[in-house]
């Protein structure tokens, strides 16, 4: 099982998608919610800043978007490498 | 209607729900009963998951912490929710597909080794534990606000209701019950979100009127929340004050955390397949998400509410008069509070007002003595967890909102408590004492180590809930430390890493869980027990990480030790090899199967 070509290739497929997943899911949150606050400051969102934005309402819309956005593409990987179930 | 009575009508109807539909599913079918959740569509499991998940720290205590230190505390709201993320594309698929009932379970399997199940056992156990200290302040709180008793006695009753409800049992294991109570919890929390944002900023979403204009000054509500706690003399509500480092870390351990608590995890068991496994963790998220949306709104509000009340003429005019929060209705919830001991104020010097301000911002303390109010904070003491069940007397709403709120902070704290307590209870009597010390225990024997292992552990919870180390969402912030600390490399890496063998794994575990629990202990006493620490979080040991944020240390402890020792030793068995092969392709998923 290990040795199929096929299996190897969806988790390479898999892995890149979660990396790509997770570099959003880090930026939206440690990124602009708080370590890149400052650079962010400039952005006026009623009353406060965009970071501040992202810190208390954006960061989570982001993470229910990259969790739907997941499941779909991999419903879709599956279904390309034939491991889907039946 | 008194205030009293309609508390309890209000509780008494929901808990009347609850008990009803348990009923109503039991005499339907009993094979449901025990296997909550296979064969429910992802969005009903969601909603269930979502009133697993929400408990006293985030309906009870969030929206307190953040409304009196603003930005610094978006950590709870980025921790809580992002936390899903990597359930969902890190362990939630892989776990459905490995197809057991328990975390331990796949640990023990995947690193071949009863002892790595033992260790796992153990990790649940001390992240559970902490997590039930955390419910039991919040419970105390609701029990003694709506009894009207020291928040003590609150404690006792509310420990014996929770220990009843958990025995009660199976009841916890009924997906409709747990939609009730999502239902019951979001309407109470949303309700008073609505007319407060409405009073304030004339938008009914209060995810909105927290970014909208503030409808008595004209001002957006943040700018005019920023000048009113300034001229108060706190720090900035919008600004960024904390450590950085220590911010980040605190983030990551809740995140981490989330995704390696036994009770959430279990939930993504019994989906009926892979594909709806990630689709439950979205759903999941959109039910949380509606309660934390809300939450920082609460929160701010909240403050700008209660700046008012106590400055009724304006922050350059006069303090509240004693008086007057005698004689006005406005202020009546202000001496119920104050029977729990949460809340307090003191006329200090004797004008007949009481002065809030920050008095430890000198300037500030020089200017209100200046002013003749005295040098001295005159509000001496206003609990960060009574804020959300007092926020709509604070706004002045009709009675019924005050009793729905009442509901619904209860229904969040039990359900909980009572998941973790059977968390613990199977862990002890399934997994240690029939897996591991006596196999060959009676099924009845089996059911009453359970019960005794309940009863243990509400009595520590209890007892060490009486001086909680934090406030309800900071108590259990711990518990996520440790969760994250010790449970979520083993299964990332198990699903991730073919290399990580059965040393690696135990070691990297117990490196974990054990720092991590000497930095807490260090920092707030040797079983939380006050006094028996060696430092605090305001000047802790490692440069500025406090122990509620240490988790995401412990993790990378934990992720080192298992890399090298595995490393140092054999590679895994072939077989093992395949099963991890086997749990990252979804084809061939069968139904979860319990393993006795």
């Amino acid at each position: 099982m290990s040795d199929k070509p096929e299996s190897n290739a969806y988790w390479a497929a898999n892995i890149k998608i979660v990396t790509w997943c997770l570099v959003i899911w880090a930026l939206v949150s440690f990124g602009f919610g708080i370590l890149l606050r400052p650079l962010l400051s400039g952005i006026a969102v009623g009353g406060s800043d965009l970071g501040f934005w992202f810190a208390q309402q954006g960061s989570i819309l982001v993470f229910l978007a990259i969790i739907f956005f997941y499941a779909w593409r991999m419903n879709k990987l599956d279904a390309e490498h034939g491991v889907d179930e039946q | 209607m008194d205030q009293f009575v309609l508390n309890w009508i209000f509780i008494g109807a929901s808990f009347a729900l609850y008990i009803g539909i348990a009923i109503w599913a039991r005499a339907g079918s009993t094979s449901e009963f025990y296997a909550a959740g296979q064969g429910v569509h992802p969005v009903v499991n969601g909603m269930a998951t979502g009133a697993d998940w929400m408990s006293a720290a985030s309906f009870i205590s969030m929206a307190g912490l953040i409304a009196f230190t603003g930005y610094d505390n978006s950590t709870f709201l980025m921790g809580w929710t992002g936390g899903y993320v990597l359930l969902a594309l890190m362990l939630a698929p892989y776990l459905r597909k490995f197809g057991k009932f328990t975390v331990s379970e796949f640990i023990g399997d995947r690193f071949y080794s009863k002892t790595a199940r033992m260790v796992a056992v153990v990790c649940l156990i001390v992240a559970s534990t902490t997590y039930v200290i955390g419910q039991m302040t919040g419970v105390g709180v609701a029990f003694g606000r709506f009894l009207e008793v020291d928040k003590t006695t609150g404690l006792f009753i509310g420990a014996a209701v929770v220990f009843a409800y958990a025995v009660f049992g199976g009841m916890k294991g009924v997906t409709y019950t747990q939609v009730a109570q999502y239902c019951v919890l979001i309407t109470a929390y949303t309700i008073p979100a609505v007319f407060i944002s409405l009073q304030l900023t004339g938008t009914p979403i209060p995810a909105m009127g927290l970014f909208g204009d503030h409808v008595a000054s004209g001002e957006p509500l943040l700018a005019k929340l920023d000048q009113i706690v300034a001229e108060l003399g706190f720090a900035e509500y919008t600004a960024h004050h904390a450590d950085t480092l220590n911010m980040v870390l605190f983030t990551l351990s809740l995140m981490i955390g989330t995704a390696g608590l036994p009770h959430v995890i279990m939930r993504f068991f019994t989906v009926p397949t892979v594909s709806s496994a990630r689709w439950s963790a979205g759903w999941t998220l959109v039910f949380i998400a509606l309660l934390y949306l809300t939450a920082p709104a609460v929160g701010a509000m909240a403050r700008l509410n209660i700046s008012d009340l106590m400055w009724p003429n304006g922050t350059d005019a006069e303090p509240v008069s004693v008086e007057m929060m005698e004689a006005d209705e406005k202020y009546a919830w202000m001496a119920t509070w104050q029977k729990t001991g949460l809340l307090g104020w003191e006329d200090k010097n004797g004008d007949g007002k009481i002065a809030y301000f920050n008095d430890k911002n000198e300037e500030k303390a020089a200017a209100m003595e200046a002013a003749g109010w005295g040098g001295e904070n005159e509000l001496t003491n206003f609990n960060r967890d009574i804020l959300v069940l007092a926020n709509p007397e604070i706004a002045n709403l009709p009675g019924w909102v005050i009793a729905l709120v009442a509901a619904g902070g209860l229904a969040a704290a039990l359900s909980t408590a009572a998941g973790l307590l059977l968390a613990i209870s199977t862990a002890v009597s399934h997994d240690l004492l029939k897996g591991q010390l006596t196999p060959n225990m009676s099924e009845a024997n089996e059911l009453m180590s359970a019960r005794i292992a309940m009863a243990v552990a509400i009595c520590v919870a209890t007892y060490l809930g009486l001086n909680p180390p934090g406030f309800a969402a900071q108590t259990v912030a711990l518990a996520f430390g440790l969760a994250a600390a010790s449970i979520f490399p083993a299964l990332m890496m198990g699903i991730f890493s073919k290399r990580i063998n059965n040393k690696g794994a135990v070691a990297g575990m117990l490196v974990g869980l054990i720092v991590t629990l000497v930095y807490i202990f260090l920092h707030k006493g040797w079983f939380f027990i006050p006094g028996t620490n060696s430092f605090t979080d305001a000047d802790p040991l490692l440069l500025t990480i406090k122990s509620t944020s240490f988790g995401a240390v412990g993790a990378m402890l934990n992720f080192a030790t298992a890399y090298f020792v595995s490393n140092a030793t054999d590679e895994p068995p072939q077989e093992i090899q395949d099963l991890v092969e086997s749990v990252r392709i979804p084809r061939g998923a069968g139904q979860a199967a319990a393993d006795h």
